[in-house]
C-alpha cells in the first residue's frame, strides 16, 4: 500500500468514502411513511405514480430497434413501445429508472452501505446466488411484463390507488413467494 | 390548480425537464428502498419465513398513506382520481404473472426497483438480477405473440377500483384498507416477537401515534366524501385548438381552454347531424353514440348502433365508460332536442369522461335532415319541445333508413367539424407497463 505513505489524502480518499461502518436502516414505518410521500407526490403532480419493470423492458426493446427494427416492427407487443420512429425511451418510467439507480447509491454511500458483496443465506456458495438471483430476475421480469407491472407498479402504486386487479397481483406476488418459500428455505435460512 | 398536471403527460426530448422531474422522482423511490434495508435480499427473504417482516411494513405504510393523502386531495376537490392512472385489470394474465413474480421473489431474492438499489450499492447478487431482468423483459418481448390475445383481451375488466368491486365509497374503501394494515402490522409484530425471536418491547411509541394520526386522516376522507358533480363540473374545462389571425397576416394554431359551460355557449361541442354521420365512418375514432331519452322514445326510432342510456340511470354506467375508454373514444350523447342530451353531457364532463359531444338540434334535426325523404316519416306539426317532431308508422326502431343512412347517397356533406380528439394519456404506456 503505497497510499498509507500519504495520509492527508486518506482521509478523502475512495476507501475512506466507500469503507465506513455501515448505519442501521431506518425503521420500517419510517422508510414506509417516506416512500408513501413519494408516491403520493408522483401520482398527486403526474398522475402516474412509481415502477421500474416497464423501463427494463424499454431498455431491452431500445437495444433491439438498434439492431433490428424491422423485428420490433413486426411483434406486437414491442411494436407499441417502438414501432415506426418512436422511441422507447420516451417514457416516464425511464427517467425513473435511473433516478432510482442514483438515488439507491446515493443512500449507500451515505449509510456506509456501498461494498462489493453478496447478499446471501449463510448456507449457500456465491456462484450458487448469483446463478439463483439471475434465475429470479428472468423469471420476475416475465411475470412483471405479463402482469404489466411488478411490486412497485402493481402492488405498490395500483395498491394506492385501489385498483382491483392491481390488488390481485399484490395477492398472488406474496401467494407465490410464500408457497414456494418453504421448499427453498435452506437459500436463506 | 387542478392537478394531476397536464404537463407531465408527455415525456419526451421535446420538454427535457419532465425527465428531470421524473428522474428526481426516481431517485427519492431509490433512496427510500435503500434506506429501509431493501439492497439487500436476505432482509428481503426474511419476509417469507416470518422472521423479519420489513418488506410488509414499508409497503403498506407506503400503500396507506400515499392511498389516504390522495384521497383526501380527491375529496377537497384539487385532485381529479379520473386523470390517477388505475392499472386497468387483466385479471388473469395479472394472477398467473404475480405468481410467477412470486417464485422470482423467493429464487432471486429480490424484485425490479430493490435490485435497482442493490446493485447500486456494490451488491453482486442484485447485479446478477438486474442482468438477469433484462432477459426476462427480453423473452417475454419475444414470446409474447403467441398467446397475445389471451394477455390483451381475455379478462379484460379496464379500470375497475376496490369501490366499483364492494359497491362502497372510497372514504369506507380507505378506512377499511388502513384498519386492515394496522392490523397486519400488530400481526406482524406478533410474528417477529415469536418466530424471529425479535425484542419488540423497544419499539418507539411513535408508531402508536402514527396509526392513529392515518385512522384519523381516514375518518377525514370518509367525512369529506367526493365532490359533489356540480362542484367538478364548476372545475372542468375544455382545451381546444383554434386557429387565430396574427397581425402580421399569418395564422397560428393556440391552445385555449374553456370552461366547460363557456364551450356549451359557444356551442363547441355540439356537433352537426353531417359530422356524426361522418364520424360514424371514421377509423380514427372510436365512436359511442348514447341516446339519453326514455326505453319507449328509443324503441320508437334511434340512431343504428347507439346506446340506450337514459339520463336518470346514465350516472350507473360512468364507471364502465370511465373503465373501458380508449384513448381515441370520442362519444356523442343525443335526445330529441337539445335539452336532455345538454344535461347528460354535463354530466359526463364532470365525472371526467373524455371527448363528449353532442348532437346539434336533436334526433329532430337528424331527422329532418336525413329522413326528409322517407315517406313513412311524416312530421307532426305542433308537438311540444322536448318531443319528437315526426310521427312513426310502428316502432321500428333503427330500422326506418334515416337510422342508418346510406353512406353513398351521403358521401359529401358540408359541416364545420367540431371534434378535436383530446388523447389524456396512452394506455400501452401507462403503470409501470
Amino acid at each position: 500500500m503505497t497510499v498509507s505513505s500519504k495520509p492527508a489524502s486518506k482521509s478523502f480518499g475512495w476507501s475512506a468514502l466507500f469503507n465506513r461502518p455501515a448505519k442501521p436502516y431506518v425503521h420500517p414505518y419510517l422508510g414506509g411513511l417516506i416512500l408513501g410521500l413519494v408516491l403520493f407526490l408522483a401520482l398527486f403532480l403526474t398522475g402516474n405514480g412509481l415502477g421500474s419493470s416497464g423501463a427494463t423492458s424499454r431498455l431491452v426493446t431500445f437495444v433491439q430497434d438498434q439492431i433490428d427494427p424491422a423485428h420490433v416492427d413486426r411483434t406486437p407487443y414491442l411494436l407499441k413501445m417502438a414501432g415506426g420512429d418512436k422511441n422507447p425511451l420516451d417514457d416516464w418510467l425511464v427517467p425513473v429508472f435511473f433516478g432510482a439507480l442514483l438515488g439507491g447509491f446515493t443512500s449507500g454511500l451515505i449509510g456506509g452501505r456501498v461494498k462489493l458483496e453478496t447478499t446471501k443465506g449463510p448456507h449457500v456458495s456465491d456462484r450458487t446466488r448469483w446463478l439463483l438471483a439471475f434465475l429470479g430476475g428472468v423469471l420476475f421480469l416475465y411475470g412483471a411484463r405479463m402482469a404489466r407491472g411488478c411490486t412497485s407498479g402493481q402492488a405498490l402504486t395500483g395498491g394506492a390507488v385501489l385498483s382491483a386487479g392491481s390488488w390481485t397481483v399484490m395477492l398472488a406476488i406474496f401467494g407465490g413467494a410464500y408457497a414456494l418459500a418453504y421448499f427453498v428455505r435452506k437459500l436463506w435460512n | 390548480m387542478n392537478f394531476p398536471l397536464l404537463a407531465f403527460q408527455n415525456v419526451s426530448a421535446q420538454n427535457p425537464w419532465t425527465y428531470l422531474v421524473f428522474g428526481l422522482i426516481g431517485f427519492a423511490f431509490g433512496f427510500v428502498l435503500e434506506m429501509s434495508g431493501f439492497g439487500n435480499s436476505r432482509k428481503l427473504a426474511a419476509q417469507f419465513y416470518f422472521k423479519d417482516l420489513t418488506v410488509l411494513k414499508v409497503m403498506f405504510t407506503a400503500v396507506i398513506t400515499a392511498m389516504t393523502l390522495l384521497f383526501l386531495a380527491v375529496g377537497l376537490g384539487i385532485l381529479d382520481y379520473s386523470q390517477v392512472w388505475v392499472n386497468p385489470t387483466y385479471l388473469w394474465p395479472g394472477i398467473l404473472g404475480g405468481l410467477i413474480m412470486g417464485v422470482g421473489f423467493i429464487i432471486g431474492g429480490f424484485c425490479p426497483t430493490t435490485s435497482l438499489a442493490s446493485a447500486s450499492t456494490g451488491k453482486i447478487d442484485g447485479m446478477f438480477f438486474m442482468l438477469g431482468g433484462f432477459v426476462g423483459a427480453f423473452l417475454f418481448g419475444e414470446t409474447e405473440r403467441f398467446f397475445t390475445y389471451w394477455h390483451n383481451n381475455v379478462s379484460y375488466y379496464g379500470r375497475v377500483t376496490l369501490m366499483d368491486v364492494f359497491g362502497l365509497p372510497a372514504g369506507v374503501i380507505v378506512l377499511m384498507v388502513v384498519l386492515m394494515a394496522l392490523f397486519m402490522f400488530w400481526g406482524a409484530e406478533q410474528l417477529e416477537r415469536i418466530i424471529g425471536k425479535k425484542d419488540m418491547s423497544h419499539e418507539p411509541r411513535w408508531r402508536l401515534y402514527g396509526a392513529g394520526g392515518i385512522i384519523a386522516l381516514a375518518l377525514v376522507v370518509l367525512f369529506l366524501g367526493t365532490p359533489t358533480t356540480e362542484a367538478k363540473y364548476r372545475k372542468v374545462t375544455i382545451p381546444r385548438t383554434v386557429t387565430e389571425l396574427q397581425a402580421d397576416g399569418t395564422v397560428k394554431e393556440i391552445q385555449v381552454r374553456y370552461a366547460a359551460e363557456e364551450a356549451l355557449q359557444k356551442r363547441l361541442v355540439q356537433i352537426s347531424p353531417a359530422e356524426l354521420f361522418k364520424a360514424r365512418y371514421d377509423q380514427k375514432l372510436k365512436l359511442t353514440m348514447i341516446d339519453v331519452r326514455s326505453e319507449a322514445q328509443y324503441n320508437l326510432f334511434h340512431l343504428r348502433g347507439a346506446l340506450n342510456l337514459p339520463l336518470e340511470t346514465l350516472k350507473t354506467h360512468i364507471p364502465e365508460l370511465l373503465a373501458t375508454a380508449a384513448p381515441n373514444a370520442v362519444y356523442v350523447v343525443m335526445s330529441n332536442d337539445e335539452t336532455l342530451a345538454t344535461e347528460a353531457w354535463r354530466l359526463l364532463v364532470a365525472e371526467g369522461v373524455p371527448n363528449v359531444y353532442l348532437l346539434e338540434g336533436g334526433l329532430n334535426a337528424w331527422i329532418a335532415f336525413f329522413g326528409a325523404n322517407d315517406p313513412q316519416i311524416q312530421p307532426l306539426v305542433g308537438a311540444p319541445a322536448g318531443e319528437l317532431h315526426f310521427t312513426f308508422p310502428a316502432a321500428l326502431g333503427d330500422r326506418y333508413p334515416a337510422a342508418d343512412p346510406d353512406p353513398i347517397e351521403y358521401e359529401h356533406l358540408e359541416f364545420e367539424p367540431k371534434i378535436q380528439l383530446q388523447i389524456k394519456r396512452d394506455k400501452s404506456g401507462g403503470g409501470c407497463g
